[in-house]
């Protein structure tokens, strides 16, 4: 352990109890004691008047990270389309790139992608784009072993993709071969002023705790972003930046895997991730029968179906309408809550929502914490009332 | 077929909370469990191995009372289990964890297939699986909701995606890590728990792996965990008021006029 209380000076005053996140500080015989699943936040070694604490810095080896220069953004694609997070990730990017004063690139892997100047409009001042047949789905063997070998060429100081199944799947894999740290479902990313490091900050323990993580000394920096944390800002009406196209590396990079075909799972024609207006349910239906009722709400307003975890693991709605920590984030102008308690895990998937109406009859239900408009009330009783008022004018 | 199914122990946060008065989680009655998302990795393990024959071992890396956890992997099917105990390992981000896995799944050396949970519920990254396969320099597939077919050194399997699922193919050795819709879990049987009881736990250390020092633990981590805190959520929003019919028209007026709706 690289933490140890220094049994002559500490008192036994236990000001450092209450001050560790985890509870995992006692005080036995006036001695402090730490215990077993320390994270080495050092919260206990701030409160203690006595300096008994001690962190053992841990000599890293010097960077390297002199000659890293540059922000770069993983562009996602699907059958030539650019996602909506490669976008969010760019504004996002931008910004640091600005404070940092460097540049920010995109890197793009796919076939024939449509609007690819489009990455240039939203920041990148350079793409460095691979375009190959080999390449048109997501290969990640292939995506793996293009990516460490332009990182390994140029030298960013920072990586972030998204944390979508394509990103959360290869981007740990690029790291592990770059011996490199990586920060994975960032809800934040900022630079410290000092070291300028990046500063990514997630949620653990299933939303309950927040932890904030540097890479201190490896490079490049890594982080998968979750989709729709970061607001897409406007396209630059005068883009400038350039396309960089780079031959795909046949030779050396092989795959063991083969993706063998790609089903579409979804039944609706508004797609959850880019829904306006998401109408979501939770266990407060009742049965799977109540969806419907829903779903006249959501035909309606033009919204699509949403869920919390409960009626998926019911069966009563397929997984891919599933919103929150294990499901999918979303970050519609208007999301109307029916019959969900707000368990943290599903608040992690939408609580960024701009508008957030709550119907539910538990006036201390979480959900209210987040919510725009609440209505403590039956939702048999409210949600039939909306759908006739929204019929009759 | 030789299967290794990696587990970690985790406090059972589902019933994790925050105490108010000192702003810390509550730790009172929490045990702790088997990550759920490794129940579904070991049942699989085991079915495959039912199917094909083998053998499953069931590997952790944790403080010494992961010993209790590894023997309800018994009693649930693992026909062995290595605890990687050492106070060096203390501290490890994913990429330290995933190189002490590598190294004690190298010194088993007979693998076909290592099978992981899709994430932790307290660290929650879900990046042990895909780094662990680079740092074994074998195949990676995350996400999987089946196993279609294993055969001639081959595995085809289907996964999850956000809109839909794949069919993969990869040649073996390989790893993989399974969602929680591959299968159900089966209960301890009696015969599981009494062979659970005299099971000897194999705890192997730093020096016994022949890790490097520098590579494990806080040393060999890559990040860093430099603040902690709480989400602080206040109720700010406006409550509706009256019958369920002046609920409904006062929030159809007010999404009108922001033009939501
Ligand atoms: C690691 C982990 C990951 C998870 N990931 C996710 C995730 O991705 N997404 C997710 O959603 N959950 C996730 N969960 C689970 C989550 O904690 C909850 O179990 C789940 O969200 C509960 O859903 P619920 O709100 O529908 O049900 P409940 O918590 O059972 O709440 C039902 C609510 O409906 C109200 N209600 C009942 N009847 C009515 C009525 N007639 N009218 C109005 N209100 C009514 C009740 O008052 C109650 O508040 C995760 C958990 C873990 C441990
Ligand atoms: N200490 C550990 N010992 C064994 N397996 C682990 C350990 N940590 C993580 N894993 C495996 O890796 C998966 C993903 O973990 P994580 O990356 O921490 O979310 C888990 O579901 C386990 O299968």
């Amino acid at each position: 352990m690289a933490i140890h209380i220094d049994l002559e000076k500490c008192t036994g005053c236990a000001n450092c109890v209450p001050s560790c996140p985890f509870g995992i500080i006692e005080v036995i015989d006036e001695k402090a004691r730490i215990n077993e699943g320390c994270t080495l936040c050092g919260a206990c070694q701030a409160v203690c008047a006595y300096e008994a604490i001690i962190i053992e810095a841990i000599p890293e080896p010097v960077a390297s990270t002199d000659n890293h220069r540059g922000i770069w953004v993983f562009a996602e694609q699907r059958d030539g389309k650019l996602k909506s997070v490669d976008y969010e990730l760019l504004s996002k990017g931008k910004e640091l790139a600005d404070i940092l004063k460097t540049e920010l690139c995109a890197i793009c892997f796919g076939h024939n992608i449509s609007e690819i100047e489009q990455l240039i409009a939203y920041g990148a001042d350079k793409v460095y784009l691979i375009d190959d047949p080999a390449l048109a789905n997501h290969q990640e063997d292939l995506y793996t072993g293009e990516l460490v070998r332009l990182i390994q060429q140029h030298k960013p100081e920072a990586v972030i993709a998204g944390a979508t199944s394509l990103g959360r799947s290869f981007i740990p894999r690029v790291a592990a071969i770059l011996k490199t740290g990586l920060t994975a479902d960032c809800t934040d990313l900022a630079i410290d002023n000092e070291t300028q490091r990046l500063l990514q900050t997630r949620p653990t323990f299933g939303g309950n705790i927040m932890a904030t993580i540097i890479c201190q000394a490896r490079r490049p920096q890594m982080s998968t972003v979750r989709p729709r944390v970061f607001k897409k800002k406007l396209a630059d009406p005068k883009p400038n930046g350039q396309i960089i196209k780079v031959d795909f590396d046949r030779e050396h990079i092989t795959s063991r895997t083969k993706l063998l075909n790609f089903v579409d799972d979804l039944t609706e024609t508004v797609k959850l991730e880019d829904a306006d207006v998401i109408v979501s349910g939770g266990r407060g239906l009742g049965k799977a029968e109540n969806f419907q009722l829903l779903q006249e709400l959501a035909t309606a307003i033009g919204a699509a179906l949403g869920s919390s975890r409960a009626p998926v693991d019911d069966g009563w709605i397929p997984y891919s309408h599933q919103v929150g920590q294990t499901g999918k984030t979303v970050c519609p102008k208007l999301y109307i809550a029916c019959g969900i308690s707000g368990a943290v895990q599903h608040l992690a998937g939408m609580q960024t929502s701009d508008c957030i109406v709550a119907i539910n009859t538990d006036p201390d239900a979480p959900i209210f914490e987040v919510a725009t408009y609440g209505i403590v009330g039956d939702l048999f009783k409210v949600v039939p009332m909306l759908i006739e008022k929204l019929k009759v004018d | 077929m030789n299967i290794i199914v990696c587990l970690k122990q985790v406090p059972g946060t589902t019933k994790v909370s925050i105490d108010p008065q000192t702003n810390t989680l509550v730790r009172q009655g929490i045990k702790n469990i088997v990550n759920p998302f490794d129940t579904y990795a070991l049942e699989e393990g085991v079915r495959i191995k039912e199917k094909h024959g083998g053998k499953v071992t069931a590997i952790s890396m944790g403080p010494p009372q992961a010993e209790e956890m590894l023997r309800e992997a018994i009693s649930t099917g693992a026909d062995e289990a290595i605890l990687l105990s050492d106070r060096s390992f203390a501290g490890a981000d994913t990429l330290a964890t995933s190189y002490t896995l590598a190294r004690a799944i190298n010194k088993i050396k007979e693998d076909n297939l290592v099978i992981c949970g899709r994430q932790t519920i307290d660290g929650d990254t879900g990046q042990v699986g895909p780094e662990l396969a680079e740092m074994l320099g074998i195949p990676f597939i995350a996400y999987v909701s089946r196993i279609e077919e294993i055969n001639n050194g081959r595995i085809r399997v289907q996964r999850l995606v956000e809109d839909g699922h794949e069919i993969i193919e990869s040649t073996l050795p390989a790893v993989i890590t399974v969602v929680k819709e591959i299968n159900t879990p089966r209960l301890p049987s009696l015969r599981g728990m009494s062979k659970a009881k005299s099971a000897v736990i194999t705890t192997w250390t730093a020096q016994e792996i022949g890790a490097d020092k520098e590579m494990v633990g806080l040393s060999g981590s890559a990040t860093r965990v430099i603040k902690i805190f709480f989400p602080q959520r206040v109720r700010h929003g406006e409550m509706l008021q009256g019958s369920p019919e002046s609920q409904a028209a006062s929030l159809i007026d007010k999404l009108r006029q922001a033009k939501l709706i």
